[in-house]
């Protein structure tokens, strides 16, 4: 189920938090509100980890990853870095990289299998990374989301679906879907907000969203990241569908 | 022109834009850039917000101004272009906002109140623009301005005065020169009007309506004019002075058909005109006509002023006299726009028939045996002209006609209304000059409005309005029989311009 949060009044969540299949880093606030729903939410299955890159909190448009791996701008402390691998699953690869482009989390967009990328980034270095790091079969270039080149901030992934951009025309959604081999939907988050990715942070059981956000918002997140049928009522809800016709 | 892809040869895949749910209310939509359908846009942005709905203006129920601050006073109608941009000017709105349009909601006037419906553009959310009518209060309230306070608190305080006087012993000038104002509409800006003894005073507000007056006159009366000013009130700390103007007008005593000695210099100067001339028109000039010779002059106010004279006898002074017989000399002459022959002329006086005279007439045109012509008796008048003793055996005609009189006609159109009237000045009298005989005025008045029948060259400059309480049948009866002095083809065509002035649609058949 999708969840609507607030970072200290802002609405922008997904800027200060990064949330994947392994792993779930969360900036240091003021108080401990936003912490705590994340670690409600997420503490029996991932870890959540507090932390901050290059000092500053913006950390999930600072850094990309998936369940795989996680890519730091070369901004990172050698604390935090050394922080980072300490507090993360062994098995995520934890990597700073000398990147010029600093802010990863909006030059790229992944799940666990495929990842977009800003046409600026430096090709072979990523395609490298990504090779060694994410275990991506394939990374694309060249995508604009709707005509932004940023295509890390107007679109979200997971390994069901993807919410992009709301001006993306039929055509590019097409095409988008076929590259990363996940339903796309057209929309917005934070009551008409069009920055998908600030205002929304999703894996693949879960999202938490900007508190703007309105009911028809959320469902269409919910529906298109199939956040419902993670549930475990929802099985249920499947097989009676198939099972029982009409009722009498 | 070819566009830039298509030159370079690139492929261009065709876009086609998608719909995405409003986040309101999960219609389906073109994106936008608040991406909210409009209805929600509407429900949830307010772009008047703010922007002054209720708005007071000063106005002045006296002249029906509106007051622009700081001090500024606009005329301006109900429901005028001139009054919707004042509102909007009133109006106070942020740079953000753009007037689309505008337009009055109609109000009953005496409400105080008006409406002004403004469509308004502003961006409403992440550069959405909204358009969006809604609609304005003025309320009027009524204040004064200055310078109706200033009437209101003393009509007669005036700046200027313009006294305007002729000193001869009838108005027939002023009847005239009534006119003449009204056509011009010189004194609209006059406060006040007061006929006195010998002339007219007008009043003005300002001094340089008074001074615009004084310059009309000059253009249309041969006249001389001097002006004083008396100090009201100073404050010599900010430089303020006030004065009271008064301006002096001198019309000069010749009046059209007056008999003129002319005094030895005045004659010379015209090259030995006259002396004894008629004065046949008056304009910013004065038309001097020998009616002896035909020989003619004009004389504008500088030369008259600078050596002033009197008529010798006046038009009040006509005598009637019969024409006995009359032998043209010689052929028509043109002076001044009008015809005359020499003529010499067996008169009579119509009080003394028995006694005839000879005498040498312009008017041989005019005038057959069995005539009655209008005159001055100088066999029978006794002149005590200084300018006259100047001349040595100068030898007097014993009678001077004028013109023909119309006396016959006017005896058939007695009790007959005329098919034409004349507008008047609001004048007030005054009651400090001795009581003006109202039969005398009246009498001057009438023969006034016969000259002006008799003579199309007087009617020039006047604006004749239909009389309506003329009954069509009398005008029937006039139609037929040729008595009228004034063509009334003549007349009619006058009055049809004014029609639409007098507010009178049905036509006048004749």
């Amino acid at each position: 189920m999708a969840a609507r949060i607030q970072f200290e009044n802002s609405c922008e969540v997904g800027v200060f938090s990064k949330l994947t299949n392994a792993y779930c880093l969360v900036a240091i606030g003021g108080s401990e509100n936003f912490y705590s729903t994340f670690e409600s939410e997420l503490a029996d299955v991932i870890p959540v980890v507090k932390t901050s890159i290059g000092g500053t909190r913006i950390i999930g448009r600072l850094c990309a990853g998936n369940k795989n791996g996680l890519l730091l701008p070369h901004t990172t402390t050698d604390q935090e870095l050394q922080h980072l691998r300490n507090s993360l699953p062994d098995q995520v690869v934890v990597q700073r990289i000398d990147e010029r482009l600093s802010a990863l989390g909006n030059c790229i967009a992944c799940n666990d299998h495929v990842a977009l990328a800003h046409t600026d980034l430096d090709r072979v270095r990523f395609l490298f990374f990504s090779f060694l790091f994410f275990s991506i079969k394939c990374a694309y270039f060249g995508q604009t989301i709707a005509g932004n080149i940023l295509v890390g901030s107007y679109c979200v992934i997971s390994n069901r679906g993807g919410l992009v951009h709301p001006h993306t025309s039929i055509e590019d959604l097409d095409e988008l879907s076929t590259l990363l081999q996940v339903p796309l939907v057209a929309g917005t988050v934070n009551r008409g907000s069009e920055v998908i990715a600030a205002g929304l942070t999703v894996n693949d059981w879960t999202a938490f969203c900007g508190s703007d956000t309105t009911a028809t918002e959320l469902s269409v997140i919910e529906s298109v990241f199939k956040l419902r049928e993670a549930q475990p009522s929802a099985i249920v809800d499947e097989m009676r569908k198939s099972l029982i016709d009409t009722y009498v | 022109m070819v566009p830039e892809e298509l030159a370079s040869g690139m492929f261009i895949p065709q876009q086609t834009i998608g719909s995405v749910l409003c986040c309101m209310c999960g219609v389906p939509m073109q994106p936008n850039a608040a991406n909210m359908c409009i209805k929600c846009l509407r429900s949830h942005v307010d772009i008047t917000e703010g922007l002054q709905k209720h708005v007071t203006i000063l106005h002045c129920p006296e002249c029906g101004c509106y007051l622009q601050p700081p001090k500024t006073w606009i005329k301006a109608e109900l429901e005028s272009n001139d009054l919707l941009l004042f509102c909007l000017k009133r109006l106070k709105k942020p740079n953000t906002v753009r007037v689309v349009h505008a337009e009055f909601i109609w109000t009953e006037p005496h409400s105080k109140r008006i409406k002004v419906r403004v469509r308004i553009q502003k961006e409403a959310l992440h550069g959405a623009i909204l358009e969006q009518p809604y609609v304005v209060e003025f309320t009027q309230q009524e204040h004064m301005c200055d310078p109706c306070t200033r009437v209101q608190a003393n009509p007669d305080q005036w700046v200027a005065a313009v006294q305007v006087r002729q000193h001869v012993p009838h108005r027939r000038t002023f009847f005239f020169l009534e006119q003449l104002i009204l056509k011009h509409s010189a004194a609209e800006r006059a406060i006040n009007i007061k006929e006195m003894d010998q002339g007219i005073d007008f009043f003005f507000g300002n001094r340089s309506h008074a001074v615009k007056f004084v310059e009309f006159l000059g253009s249309v009366v041969p006249c001389k004019s001097r002006n004083d000013k008396q100090l009201v009130s100073h404050d010599s700390k900010s430089n303020n002075y006030n004065y009271k103007y008064t301006f002096s007008v001198e019309i000069c005593p010749i009046c059209r058909e007056d008999l003129i000695c002319l005094p030895p210099k005045v004659s010379n100067s015209l090259g030995n005109l006259g002396p004894l001339v008629l004065c046949m028109k008056v304009s910013d000039s004065i038309f001097l006509l020998d009616p002896v010779t035909l020989r003619s002059a004009y004389m504008d106010a500088n030369q008259y002023w600078r050596l002033p004279f009197k008529p010798l006898l006046t038009s009040r002074q006509l005598v009637e006299y019969l024409v006995f017989n009359v032998e043209v000399e010689g052929p028509k002459a043109t002076i001044g726009k009008k015809d005359y022959a020499l003529a010499y002329a067996e008169v009579a006086r119509v009080s003394d028939i028995g006694r005839t005279f000879i005498v040498r007439t312009h008017l041989g045109h005019l005038l057959e045996p069995g005539h009655t012509a209008l005159g001055y008796d100088l066999y029978a008048s006794n002149s005590n002209d200084p300018e006259v003793d100047k001349y040595r055996g100068l030898v007097f005609p014993e009678a001077i006609l004028i013109k023909r009189s119309h006396e016959e006609e006017r005896k058939k159109m007695r009790g007959k209304t005329r098919a034409w009237k004349l507008k008047n000045m609001k004048m007030e009298v005054d009651d400090s000059v001795k009581r003006v005989d109202e039969e005398k005025k009246n009498t001057e008045y009438e023969e006034f409005l016969r000259d002006l029948e008799v003579d199309p060259e007087l009617r020039f400059n006047i604006s004749f309005y239909r009389n309506k309480e003329r009954q069509p049948s009398e005008m029937a009866s006039t139609d037929g029989d040729n008595d009228e002095p004034v063509e009334l083809e003549d007349l009619l065509a006058e009055l049809k311009l004014k029609e639409d002035e007098e507010e009178d649609s049905d036509d006048m058949t004749g």
